[in-house]
């Protein structure tokens, strides 16, 4: 009896097993034949791209390349103990005289890790992406301020494009042009850009609507009106997002050694593939230093430009 | 009759856009209702023809409640809002036909205005503000701010003129307003409720302060309020606005003698016509009144034909120079009336409201001067006439 009911059990646990398998191989798991990889349609539009724009591409990265090399020259010609007191003179009048050692101490230990000139390369990459990026991003905010369909296009793509993972800038900027800096500025400006387009888009819109009446009544012709009231009236939002543009592109930057930029990035990584804790921890010191020095000179400039502003204007 | 500064005519003005907007104007033009347009379309009636005439020189109110369209009015006089219908004219050209040029041209130099929450760039200092309006001409800084420093002085904000906006109280914020105003010399001033946001106190200053503003500068104010006080207070004419129409246009005094119809008398009940009304809107023109060389006897025999006992005595910029008895030039034997004009100690000045003059008033029907600020006579008035107006 007892075995009767046991081989039945073991019948039954067969069917079952043979009909979950099946249940596995036909509905849970994804059908062979239903794979289309899009993957094709990638390569060919960057197959493309290099087919037919692959001299503008080149154009760019020779412009790139000669802008990070001649910076990073300037930035590596100036002596460090200049830039050790020059930061602590502009700590001491942005804030106050404990700042400026603060300042001055931290950049003073990146030199001593051993990583001043790994810091002047990522030094270099920021600067030159947050220049371009405000280049970009200041007049795209404003025309999607004024432009009712610009702002329908281009909100869900700078939506979307903070969404994505750092990492994937990396992608394009590796396709088009060959490892080195140029791909890491391109990947870090892209990457760095949207904060400002929308925080100067927020800033202009959000300008009082008195205020911009205001400035009408008074005969201001339209580009006064940027000039005279609504940049000025927007500037700390959109210096906000130049603090925010600058921190995106520090973050980025290190990513970006991924992708052959040199800097202390590239350190961090070299301690992780090394398993070489102590440097890795350096270098990430380093690498949270300079992006509070950046930060701290960014929002002191900011304070105090806007008092500047009211005094003179 | 003076001359007519600003013509508006069949102004009508709808918030909206495209197809909708369309049907709004024919519902409107259908006759339908603010709310009924509200309801089946997404535009908004701003403004339904509306006629009015403004004089020169004029201090001209619009009443009315939150919503009955004031601003989308006011906004239309110098193009912040596009009227969708109608003409405004000021000094009869059609403003509504300038080009962007003219228009700025027409801002710069003619008209300006003053806002309720002030609408001052924060990011510059008094004088800057004051001087934006000269600014965006093209006036080099030093001539601009010499200019901007006479508006900071006339609205009594002297020694403030390097302040941050933020430092300021709201009563001096809305005097940086109306300093910029001013300093463009525009010969039409438009003020969007300039008072509301300020407490009562101060309020009470800043209305006394712009009727004596109305002495020395010669401009056309077209003011806005919610507050039937201040607008009969300040008000030479006043038009009340209701859903976007007027719904009465007239002085003061048309007011409490005919109101239109119940609307106007509840809107009206609470004003106590003591503290609202002012000499000059009672006042009259004298019977008789004499230059400082007329002949002695010209004078005599025009007040015994007037049947007067004295009458004033002006100079030729009609300054107020005193008075002369009918006894005086009976018994005098000078050739004109120079030597006979005795002080008068207790003309009133025209912007004093009736409460405060009629203390000052002997009783009876004897007229008293009005002046201005500069001492010019402007008419009489008497107790009587007073106490008439004030019982009505
Ligand atoms: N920019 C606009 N867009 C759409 N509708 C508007 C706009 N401005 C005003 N309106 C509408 O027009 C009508 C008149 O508004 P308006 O601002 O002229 O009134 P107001 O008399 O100035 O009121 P308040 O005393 O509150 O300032 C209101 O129904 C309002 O909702
Ligand atoms: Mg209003």
């Amino acid at each position: 009896m007892i075995q009767l009911l046991g081989g039945l059990l073991g019948r039954f646990g067969m069917a079952m097993h043979i009909a979950a398998s099946w249940i596995v191989e036909n509905l849970i798991e994804y059908p062979e034949e239903l794979v289309f990889e899009v993957k094709v349609f990638f390569d060919a539009i960057i197959d493309w791209l290099i087919a037919n724009l692959g001299g503008f591409f080149d154009v760019i990265a020779y412009v790139i390349r000669n802008i990070f090399l001649i910076s990073k020259d300037v930035l590596l010609f100036v002596p460090w103990w200049l830039y050790v007191i020059g930061l602590f003179f502009l700590g001491w009048k942005l804030y106050h005289w404990k700042m400026g050692i603060l300042l001055a101490a931290m950049l003073a230990a990146i030199g001593m890790f051993g990583l001043w000139t790994e810091m002047i390369y990522t030094l270099t990459i920021v600067v030159i992406s947050v220049i371009v990026s405000i280049l970009i991003a200041i007049p795209m905010g404003i025309w999607m301020a004024k432009s009712k369909s610009l702002e329908v296009t281009l909100k869900p793509i700078l939506d979307m494009m903070q969404t994505l993972p750092s990492f994937v800038y990396l992608l394009p900027a590796i396709m088009l042009f060959e490892p080195g800096s140029v791909p890491a500025v391109f990947a870090t400006t892209i990457y760095a850009v949207p904060p400002l387009i929308r925080l100067t888009y927020l800033g202009i819109s959000n300008v009082d609507t008195e205020v911009i009446e205001a400035g009408k009544a008074f005969g201001s012709t339209p580009w006064q009106m940027l000039r005279k009231v609504e940049l000025p009236q927007a500037l700390s939002t959109i210096m906000t997002g130049v603090n925010q543009t600058t921190m995106m592109a520090m973050a980025m930057v290190v990513i970006a050694s991924m992708i052959g930029a040199q800097g202390i990035g590239y350190k961090v990584l070299f301690a992780i593939q090394n398993l070489e804790v102590g440097a890795g921890f350096q270098a990430g010191f380093a690498i949270v230093f300079l992006a509070i020095i950046l930060d701290r000179i960014l929002q002191g400039l900011t304070a105090t430009s806007e008092e500047e502003e009211t005094a003179n204007a | 009759m003076p001359k007519k500064k600003i013509e508006i005519k069949d102004l009508e003005l709808i918030f909206g856009k495209g197809e909708d907007r369309k049907r709004a104007i024919k519902m409107l033009h259908d006759g339908k209702s603010n709310d009924y347009i509200r309801e089946h379309t997404s535009s908004a009636v701003g403004v339904r023809k509306v006629d009015i005439d403004i004089y020169e020189g004029e201090m001209f109110v619009i009443v009315g409640l939150s919503g009955s369209g004031k601003s989308s009015l006011i906004r239309c006089l110098n193009r912040i809002n596009t009227p969708t219908n109608g003409e405004v004219l000021i000094d009869g050209e059609n403003i509504l036909d300038y080009s962007r040029e003219e228009l700025r041209d027409m801002r710069r130099h003619k008209v300006s205005m003053v806002f309720q929450h002030f609408g001052l760039f924060d990011h510059r200092n008094v004088i800057s503000n004051v001087a934006y309006g000269l600014e965006v001409q093209g006036v080099d800084k030093e001539e601009r701010e010499k200019l901007a420093m006479e508006s900071v002085k006339a609205v009594g904000l002297e020694g403030w003129e390097h302040h941050k906006i933020e430092q300021l109280s709201g009563g001096m914020k809305q005097r940086v307003g109306l300093a910029r105003a001013l300093t463009n010399e525009p010969e039409i001033m438009l003020m969007d409720e300039p008072y509301s946001a300020l407490d009562p106190l101060i309020r009470r200053d800043m209305q006394k302060e712009l009727l004596g503003l109305e002495d020395y500068i010669d401009k056309t104010i077209v003011f806005i309020t919610h507050d039937m006080n201040e607008a009969f207070k300040l008000g030479d004419r006043i038009a009340l606005m209701k859903d976007g129409v007027i719904v009465q246009i007239g002085e003061p005094s048309d007011y409490f003698e005919n109101p239109a119809n119940d609307y106007v008398e509840e809107f009206i009940a609470d004003v106590d016509k003591g503290q609202v009304l002012k000499a000059k809107q009672l006042m009259r023109e004298p019977a008789y009144v004499a230059k400082e060389n007329d002949r002695r006897t010209t004078t005599r025999d025009a007040l015994e034909k007037h049947e007067k006992s004295f009458c004033y005595v002006i100079d030729d910029n009609d300054v107020l120079l005193g008075y002369v008895t009918l006894d005086d030039l009976n018994e005098s034997r000078k050739q004109t009336i120079e030597s006979l004009v005795k002080e008068e100690p207790k003309a009133l000045y025209r912007q004093l409201f009736l409460k405060e003059i009629y203390p000052l008033m002997e009783k009876g029907t004897t007229d008293v001067a009005i002046v201005d600020s500069k001492n010019r006579l402007h008419g009489v008035i008497s107790y009587d006439d007073v106490i008439q107006a004030l019982s009505i």
